[in-house]
């Protein structure tokens, strides 16, 4: 025994899940009492009594399956020598663990194991982290009697080619399988199915002929279905599936627990290294978004941080045809903090704003919005919320209260009818997805309303129930026909509406929904929504039990983005789906930390913490701690600022970490305004698109290389912690406070727990956070303070956070975007699993080998009367630009419906996409473009122009000496 | 396609107004508390100074919410 006082949270292997009866039951595991639930395997008790049995099949992220026969053990009363592992405890059990028999039977399981395995251990990349390994010498093997005639790891044998042999797959990029190291545990197979829900791998043949296999017979995971998780490489217990990068740098020696920086799931990590060599991210299992479980990017897609394109080193120029001029950090903030004030001087208080990240912590963004708050004077900030979920926050708080999603991740458990829409969660949010598909497979039951036949639709062992396959912009009437029939089918939760909701305005909204006008059969023809299958879909929502609401930005991105919010809201308060685990309206978040950036006051009519910038007291309290006074109108959202700027009203703006003009509507407007400003100030890893049009370039530091926090799409506060020493020599935060001192700020933070403790001394939902709750805790939801100690997993329990909860009028506006005979498709967008939005990362790693460029899908028959095939370059026209891409004919989308992706800046969807948007908050309709599809010889005139600029928009001149 | 600033403002009032003229209640009234909250002075009084020169291309509505938007306290 190596450590008799086990840490709280240790990352022992216990060998099977933890079961969750409340029922306790007590055994004797050698002479040891040990109390554990009911259901527990004798396996998981003795490792609670800390005991480790040996064992090679088992793991605590999969169910038990008792194949390997090593953990055999010994309880009194009962024959024979059950499997630790598939055996559950019952109470008054006798146990042993260690017995000459069971010795000898382990003993003799290891010697056949090893008969047909390479003992290169000193060479072997897993040396020193392989449970084969371990057990050999936990068993104490010390000769292995057999010879064996037949081996498959031998690549020749008894003087000819080994027909069992089968050489590495190297195929992924991230990882390899190597057959000749296999023990056929089916830990990796089981991983697939029961972690990720992919079943990509399976067992062929059987006996001494059993292999693991990725996909059909010829296929290797990179052409299997395989989606690179890296569940079954954390699953396997040898050299089998194993990362490249530990194959290349060896096995690390320390880890940094920290959290994931690319989607709004935040899944927790172990960033394992060697020194400052980050080796590999491994998915923590204490992680209370992920459980153990990661995706692709976060997983693997980290090399973006020592590309060598990062830009390191500050640079300036007085015009933005000018190459860049390297300088130091002193010249860069100097001349930033002069042009903005000399801007500020010339054009008044009110021309310079700033944009703050999501993709940046809590502390930098409160940073960021402070500094134009209380520096610049005035409250220009906004952030790429207000590209994503701005009517969530708006639709959100008018019927509920509160702009925050509802539930925890955990809530999928207890669900039983699930509507996914405007959303795909296994491209955009995979590791939710996977949790989902697993809820699924235990029988709850999904609608999905989505224009594209996402993967959810129908993959492996799931399947919807309903695919309602709207045309793109008719969310809302496809929402109000669902309310109209379970309103006038008399399925709505009376009971829940009186205690909880304004009664009157329900009976508005339940006039207004039953008007024939909205019933299915007379929206179908708008919609394209069999009224039939809305029917059904309305029915099994209001009667299956447990219904919750899962939506992206299907529902946000639209000129009615705020009235769908608001229609989901109001399905879930009229079927009681609110205040429980289950149930909900669970808005699923881009970007891994636009939920803090919303918390944390970036936008420009909102103080952190949701509040108004007219409320005199919530200004007192910022007004008093800052010692400044804040302005009381409301500034600029983004594309206020770019429209100003044309105007010639706005000339500077900060952007941290966001590019605009790759990921903003209208490519051209956000260019011309951008052109348009005196002093753009970009900070990011990466020369990115936005950086064509600055004067001033201040390198970013990636996540690995700070401290702070992101709040995920569940109100969950996860620590990041500084893996490594920032590259470009400062983290984010210490970049704006060297901006805001050069502007005269006085400001005097020196780690981001400061910057945390400012936020919970001003912001009461955040009052009870602190980084010392966070190291004991490990995380938490807020509202967290003093009515709410431990946070908030679940919002609305015993009444809306507004008091009662409102119905609002969801009357269907057409989009002002219309099909017509020059443009009589509609182009929606979205992402894809191995790419993240702009891509500025993604595209930086071996990602690429999945979506090496964004291809538009069509429909087999659109394409044929325009006389497209399968990977012909096509322009694809709107009223506000054109571009050209690859065409991918499928029918997951509609005829009339096309799709793509908007992650390689050479494709520039957003030339495509116009300035419509969101009545109530300008968020783009992103998800509506009317388009041309025809035939076309290679990219644009545009693209080609595009280019040429950015490649002289690029140019830095060497270092002046 | 870029729309011009007054009418890209006019163009936002008038979708404002489509989702309150549905609502129960006067729609003006939310028409002008939603602008009040959300618009920046600068697009308050741009519209403000465009009504002043003509109300054809606005929604009636929206022309019953003008005397109830704030103007500007100081200009930009």
């Amino acid at each position: 025994m190596k450590d008799f006082i086990l840490p709280p949270k240790d990352d022992r292997d216990m060998g099977t899940p933890a079961s969750r009866s409340a029922t306790m039951v007590t055994l004797k595991i050698d002479g040891f009492d040990v109390t554990v639930p009911e259901g527990t395997s004798v396996m998981r008790a003795s490792a609670e009594a800390g005991i480790q049995v040996p064992k090679l099949c088992a793991t605590d992220s999969l169910e038990a399956f008792g194949s390997c026969r090593l953990c055999v053990v010994e309880i009194e009363g009962r024959r024979g020598t059950p499997a630790s592992c598939t055996t559950p405890v019952a109470e008054g059990m006798v146990v042993h663990t260690q017995s000459s028999k069971v010795r000898k039977i382990r003993k003799g399981v290891m010697e056949l194991y090893i008969s047909d395995h390479p003992l290169d251990c000193l060479t072997c990349s897993a040396n020193g982290d392989c449970e084969l390994q371990d057990m050999a010498g936990a068993v104490g093997l010390r000769d292995v009697r057999y010879e064996a005639v037949e081996t498959h790891f031998q690549p020749r044998q008894n003087g000819e080619a080994n027909p069992n042999y089968i050489p590495k797959d190297d195929s992924n990029p991230y990882f390899t399988y190597d057959p000749a190291k296999c023990i056929v545990c089916s830990r990796c197979v089981r991983a697939c199915e029961e972690v990720q829900g992919t079943f990509a791998l399976t067992i062929t043949g059987s006996g001494f002929d059993s292999r693991v296999s990725a996909g059909a017979a010829g296929d290797d995971f990179m052409s299997s279905d395989c989606v690179s998780c890296g569940a079954c490489v954390q699953a396997c217990p040898t050299a089998t599936l194993q990362e490249k990068s530990v194959i290349e740098l060896g096995t690390p020696e320390r880890s940094v627990i920290t959290t994931c920086a690319y989607c709004g799931v935040g899944c927790s990590f172990k960033a394992e290294l060697n020194g400052d060599q980050l080796v590999r991210m491994v998915p923590y299992k204490h992680g209370k978004a992920n459980q153990g479980h990661s995706c692709v990017k976060g997983r693997f897609a980290y090399g973006y941080a020592s590309h060598t394109d990062r830009i390191l080193n500050p640079m300036i120029r007085d015009r933005i045809d000018q190459p860049w001029r390297e300088v130091t950090w002193e010249e860069a903030i100097g001349f930033t903090a002069t042009r903005l004030r000399d801007i500020q001087a010339k054009h008044g208080k009110q021309a310079i704003g700033g944009i703050t990240s999501s993709r940046c912590t809590n502390e930098e963004t409160y940073l960021v919005q402070k500094m134009i708050r209380a520096v610049f004077g005035n409250n220009n900030t906004d952030t790429c919320a207000r590209v994503c979920h701005s009517p969530t926050g708006y639709g959100l708080r008018t019927t509920f209260g509160t702009s925050a999603g509802t539930q925890d991740f955990d809530s999928v458990e207890h669900t039983d009818v699930v509507i996914v829409i405007g959303a795909n969660p296994t491209d955009g949010h995979p590791v939710f997805a996977s949790r989902l598909k697993k809820r699924l497979r235990q029988g709850a039951k999904l609608i999905v309303i989505d224009p594209r036949r996402i993967d959810l639709v129908k993959s492996a062992h799931i399947a919807a129930s309903h695919h309602l396959p709207l045309r793109p912009g008719t969310n809302v009437a496809v929402l109000t026909s669902i309310a109209h029939v379970i309103v006038t089918e008399g399925l709505a939760d009376e009971d829940f509406i009186r205690t909880r909701c304004d009664w009157t305005e329900f009976a508005d909204y339940a006039e207004f929904v039953s008007d024939p006008r909205h019933a299915p059969e007379a929206t179908e023809l708008l919609t394209g929504v069999p009224a039939t299958e809305l029917r059904a879909a309305a029915r099994l929502f209001a009667t299956g039990g447990n219904g919750s609401i899962y939506y992206g930005l299907g529902v946000t991105e639209h000129s009615q983005g705020s009235t769908t919010v608001m229609a989901i809201a109001n399905l879930a308060m009229m079927t009681g789906n609110l205040g429980r685990p289950g149930v909900g309206v669970n808005p699923l978040r881009g970007q891994n930390n636009v939920q803090g950036a919303c918390d944390m006051g970036s936008f420009p009519h909102e103080l952190p913490g949701y509040r108004h910038v007219s409320d005199d007291a919530t200004r007192a309290v910022f007004e008093k701690l800052w010692g400044v006074t804040i302005d009381a109108e409301p500034g600029l959202r983004i594309p206020n600022m770019l429209d100003a700027a044309v105007e010639g009203t706005f000339k500077g703006l900060y952007i941290q970490g966001e590019d605009i003009l790759q990921s903003d509507p209208d490519t051209k407007h956000v260019s011309a305004g951008l052109a348009a400003m005196e002093c753009v100030i970009v900070q990011d890893l990466f020369l990115n698109e936005t950086a064509n049009y600055a004067h001033v370039f201040l390198p970013g530091s990636t996540f690995l290389e700070k401290d702070g926090t992101f709040t995920n799409a569940e109100r969950r506060i996860n620590r990041v912690r500084r893996v490594m020493a920032p590259r470009n020599g400062y983290a984010d935060w210490e970049v704006t406070l060297m901006l805001a001192n050069a502007m005269g700020a006085g400001w005097t933070y020196t780690h981001p727990a400061q910057i945390m403790d400012e936020i919970a001394a001003t912001t009461p939902s955040f009052a009870g956070v602190s980084y010392e709750m966070l190291e004991e805790k490990g995380s938490v939801q807020w509202p967290c303070n003093e009515k709410a100690p431990e946070g908030t997993p679940i919002m609305h329990v015993d009444g809306f956070v507004r008091g009662r909860g409102r119905f609002i009028t969801t009357e269907y506006v057409a989009t002002e975007e219309r099909t017509g005979p020059r443009f009589p498709l509609l182009l929606t967008t979205g992402r894809i699993l191995s790419q993240y939005n702009v891509g500025a990362q993604t595209r930086r790693t071996e990602n690429v080998a999945w979506h090496p460029e964004d291809v538009l899908e069509i429909h087999p028959h659109d394409a044929e009367v325009r006389g497209v095939k399968q990977g012909d370059w096509v322009r694809l026209a709107s009223r506000a630009g054109e571009t050209s891409l690859r065409a991918h004919l499928t029918d997951r989308v509609s005829p009339g419906v096309v799709y793509t992706t908007f992650h390689h800046p050479v494709t520039q969807a957003n030339v495509i996409t116009t300035d419509h948007s969101d009545w109530a908050t300008n968020c783009p309709e992103y998800k509506v473009t009317a388009v041309q599809v025809a035939l076309s010889n290679g990219p644009s005139e545009w693209q080609r122009d595009y280019a040429a600029q950015a490649e002289q928009s690029r140019r830095i001149l060497p270092a002046a000496e | 396609m870029t729309a011009s600033p007054a009418e890209k403002l006019v163009a936002m009032a008038n979708q404002i107004a489509t989702f309150f003229d549905t609502q129960p209640g006067d729609p003006a009234e939310g028409i002008a508390k939603h602008i009040n909250e959300f618009w920046e002075p600068r697009m308050r009084e741009g519209l403000l100074a465009h009504a002043a020169t003509t109300t054809a291309d606005l929604r009636p509505s929206v022309i019953a919410a003008l005397p109830h938007i704030r103007r500007a306290r100081q200009t930009a």
